[in-house]
């Protein structure tokens, strides 16, 4: 009985994959502009690499500057079904590849029991409950048993303990999973794959060396502006411009947080939605508080707007 | 050869081959670890990319090879003194390439020739800081790319072979550019451009002209590095701008910039280390199974026990005194240890802090109701009154105060930090205090930030205290504070 489809009875690691997706760094670039993903030209070429060498991305950087939305992006593009694992503290094999669900597996021997129905041996109890309609199937299994192409998003990868850490790393580098009762399930084809980080931990040294890596910063001025412009709606572009220099001027403090981009975009909606033409220090003092989190920070800042001839 | 012989992948030069092992090599020697399957990844990424992107060359390099974002300086430096040369001899382009802007000065200025000489006499040095101030405020990169080479050509006096670093010859570049009245000439253009601006304008302007400064600053510097490289060779140039790596730093030794490096290198390392350690203390997870509950949950499975539960253990937490040496040789590492320590305040109970030079005071109430750790201890050092006679570091004298004082507060939960070189000024020692202090508490450890070698040279007597404490370790850069740190949550 195959339970599942791509079944090798004696799986070779895939090395092979169809012709590649994209034609040059620059491609992807123009590929990812297209679904509203601004990319310079680190981001891009990494991404090119990945596809063409076969290997995952390890995506870290500071909080909201698009680590999540680069797979996102990536799979609109290139039209893949997006599969994602978020990772948390206590993520093990059993939330992260499958599971046999035993719950419903106890209740069925139980069941078993009290009806004494007859005929039924243990041997084919247990047959039948390590079968598919008792395999709870996770995100990386359904990633590597998926025919058709798919972007893996193994999301803050950070936040697993080293045990976990070193299954991701096994099966990203055979892209086959073992399951005792049924089998090795070998991928027919080699998933995209973007692991992201907050690098709150230091992840280990080998999955490091298995990955690309990929640091993701602020972006810079003209990539911000872009982005604002792309994804605000109705905003103007000399709002735009002051919006992104503005924010820069912010990160240039010393915070405990400093605004993401994603924090720009939400105070850039703001303003549009304000009626804001044009921003001066009292408008920028009032609405800080969408662009930064802590209290400290905004005084800070509020401070620092205050005077204008400051020189750091 | 050091082991690592690469085959030649198809489609690629030797010469770069050969350049990305003498590379290699060279991000070694920074400290950067590389290792042989890396370096076979980044060989194979090469065959990828096309050789003319300049871009996908270097971030298919690093992208193999550098796997920690505070290495990416050091990596970029490596990389321009090894490829920004050869980048032309063998077409990788880049680095301004033939751009109509540049020939169209170098038109003007007469060609500057690819060893880097003649050149330039076609225009005044009126002529040029005018085009430079254009250039500036147009924020024109390909002109100001060939302004830098210019300026380069004709002011740093480079003359090959002599044995001069290439801050002598930016010194001497800058000098002549006068950048600090061309910032001001900048801001009254733009002021008369636009006569009505804000406050908050001028001050963004004032930013945008600072960064376009600066970005000529590194293109000065890169022409220099480039001219340095054909004269002396990559190797040479590679081994003269080797700085350590943050976490490698001395912090008795750092230099401004460094410490700025540092301070901003510390921020993430101590969000890290608070997670690992909030981590390891809920980490208790799968303790023993709670009988109890697991029966009780068993019940809406009718007895089945599917749900089963665990226990789970909860140390307690440790309280923390730290007593820290704030002395001028010293001060840089107390301040990175108070950081550390106060950003996984939450691992203990309560912190409290001491700091002396002869003097001593208790500065705990300077980090209560702040988030800003680093304005505390900016505080800590204008107010705390820590000079008794001479402001000369008197470990003997601070320490009897703080028996006098605090010491009844020492207690079996207390973990004391004792933080500095125990270079006394040969005053008494009172080593006695220390062996009280220990008795009392659960554990003492004194942190040195010198190298171990030095210990009880001269005035220094680590030796004589470090005998009370549970351990002395030498914590000279942020690598070895943050293992010890780690250790205490
Ligand atoms: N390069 C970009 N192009 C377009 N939009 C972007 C880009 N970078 C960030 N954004 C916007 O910022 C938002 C936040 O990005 P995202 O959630 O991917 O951040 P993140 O890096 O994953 O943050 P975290 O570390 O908090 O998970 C995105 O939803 C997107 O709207
Ligand atoms: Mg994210």
């Amino acid at each position: 009985m195959t339970l599942f489809a791509p079944y090798r009875k004696d799986p070779e690691p895939v090395t092979e994959h169809s012709s590649p997706r994209f034609e040059s760094p620059d491609s992807v670039r123009k590929g990812l502009a297209s679904v509203a993903y601004l990319a310079n030209e680190g981001i891009a070429g990494v991404v090119f690499l990945a596809e063409r060498l076969g290997k995952p991305v390890l995506v870290e950087g500071p909080a909201g500057t698009g680590k999540t939305q680069l797979a996102k992006s990536v799979a609109e593009m290139t039209g893949s079904r997006l599969i994602r694992l978020q990772c948390y503290e206590g993520l093990d094999e059993s939330k992260a590849l499958y599971e046999w669900n035993y719950k419903k597996q106890l209740l069925r021997i139980q069941a078993e029991r009290v009806t004494e129905a007859a005929g039924e041996t243990w041997s084919d109890i247990e047959e039948d409950i390590f079968s598919e309609p008792f395999l709870m199937t996770r995100p990386l299994l359904e990633a590597i048993r998926a025919e058709e192409p798919v972007v893996l998003l193994i999301d803050e990868v950070d936040r697993v303990e080293v045990e976990t850490e070193a299954l991701l790393l096994e099966i990203l580098s055979d892209y086959q999973v073992s399951i005792p009762e049924l089998g090795t399930v070998a991928a027919t084809q080699i998933p995209l794959v973007f692991l992201t980080s907050n690098n709150t931990r230091e992840l280990s040294e080998a999955l490091k060396r298995r990955c690309l890596f990929l640091h993701i910063d602020y972006p810079d001025l003209d990539r911000e502006k872009e982005i604002v412009l792309t994804r605000v709606p109705g905003i103007t572009d000399s709002l735009a411009d002051q919006v992104v220099r503005i924010v820069r001027s912010i990160r240039g403090l010393d915070l405990k947080k400093a605004p993401s981009v994603s924090e720009t975009l939400d105070w850039a909606r703001t303003l549009v939605l304000l009626g804001i033409q044009s921003v001066d220090a009292a408008t920028a003092t009032e609405t800080l508080n969408i662009l930064l989190k802590y209290q400290t920070d905004i005084d800070k800042a509020a401070k620092d707007l205050a005077a204008p001839s400051s020189q750091r | 050869m050091d082991g690592t012989e690469l085959s030649l992948p198809p489609g690629s030069s030797a010469g770069i081959l050969e350049s990305v092992s003498g590379f290699v090599k060279e991000l070694r020697n920074a400290g950067i670890p590389v290792s042989l399957t890396e370096n076979l990844d980044a060989v194979e990424a090469l065959r990828h990319v096309p050789i003319e992107d300049r871009d996908a060359f270097k971030y298919a390099l690093a992208a193999t090879m550098v796997k920690n974002n505070a290495h990416w300086k050091t990596f970029e430096t490596v990389f321009e003194v090894y490829f920004s040369l050869q980048g032309r001899r063998y077409q990788i382009s880049g680095d301004g390439g033939s751009d109509e802007t540049e020939d169209l000065l170098n038109e003007l200025v007469g060609s500057p020739d690819s060893d880097g000489h003649g050149s330039g006499e076609g225009l005044t040095q009126e002529q040029l800081a005018e085009m430079l101030l254009r250039a500036l405020m147009d924020g024109n990169d390909s002109m100001l790319r060939a302004i830098a080479r210019t300026a380069v050509t004709r002011y740093a006096g480079m003359e090959p072979g002599r044995p001069v670093g290439g801050t002598y010859y930016l010194y001497r570049t800058l000098r002549q550019l006068d950048l600090e009245s061309v910032m001001a000439k900048m801001l009254d253009r733009a002021k008369d451009a636009n006569t009505d601006q804000s406050d908050l304008e001028e001050r963004l302007t004032r930013e945008e002209f600072e960064h376009r400064l600066d970005a000529l600053r590194r293109e000065i510097e890169a022409e220099i590095r480039r001219r340095l490289v054909a004269d002396r060779g990559a190797e040479a140039v590679a081994k003269s701008v080797r700085k350590p790596l943050p976490e490698d730093v001395d912090f008795m030794h750092a230099s401004r910039e460094e410490l700025a490096a540092l301070r901003k290198a510390i921020t993430p390392l101590t969000r890290k280390l608070a997670v690992r350690l909030a981590r390891k203390r809920r980490h208790g997870r799968k303790g023993p199974l709670d009988f109890r509950s697991t029966v009780r949950h068993s019940l809406s499975y009718g007895g089945v026990p599917a749900d089963p539960r665990f226990r789970y253990p909860r140390p307690s937490k440790p309280e923390i005194m730290v007593v820290a040496d704030i002395s001028g040789s010293v001060a840089a590492f107390a301040r990175f240890t108070l950081q550390m320590v106060y950003a996984i305040s939450s691992q203990f109970s309560r912190v409290r802090s001491f700091v002396f030079i002869d003097g001593i005071d208790e500065v705990t109430d300077y980090f209560k109701g702040t988030e800003d750790i680093s304005a505390a201890i900016q505080r800590i050092n204008t107010e705390a009154d820590v000079i008794w006679v001479d402001g000369h570091s008197d470990y003997g004298h601070a320490f009897e105060v703080f028996w006098d004082k605090w010491g009844r507060d020492v207690n079996p939960k207390t973990t004391v930090l004792l933080l500095g070189d125990a270079r006394n000024n040969y005053h008494a020692a009172q080593t006695w205090v220390l062996a009280e202090v220990a008795k009392k508490a659960r554990h003492m450890y004194w942190l040195n930030p010198e190298p171990r070698s030095y210990w009880d040279t001269g005035d220094s007597i680590v030796g004589q205290y470090a005998a009370h404490c549970d351990g002395a370790f030498e914590c000279r850069n942020l690598k070895q504070l943050e293992r010890f740190v780690e250790h205490l949550g």
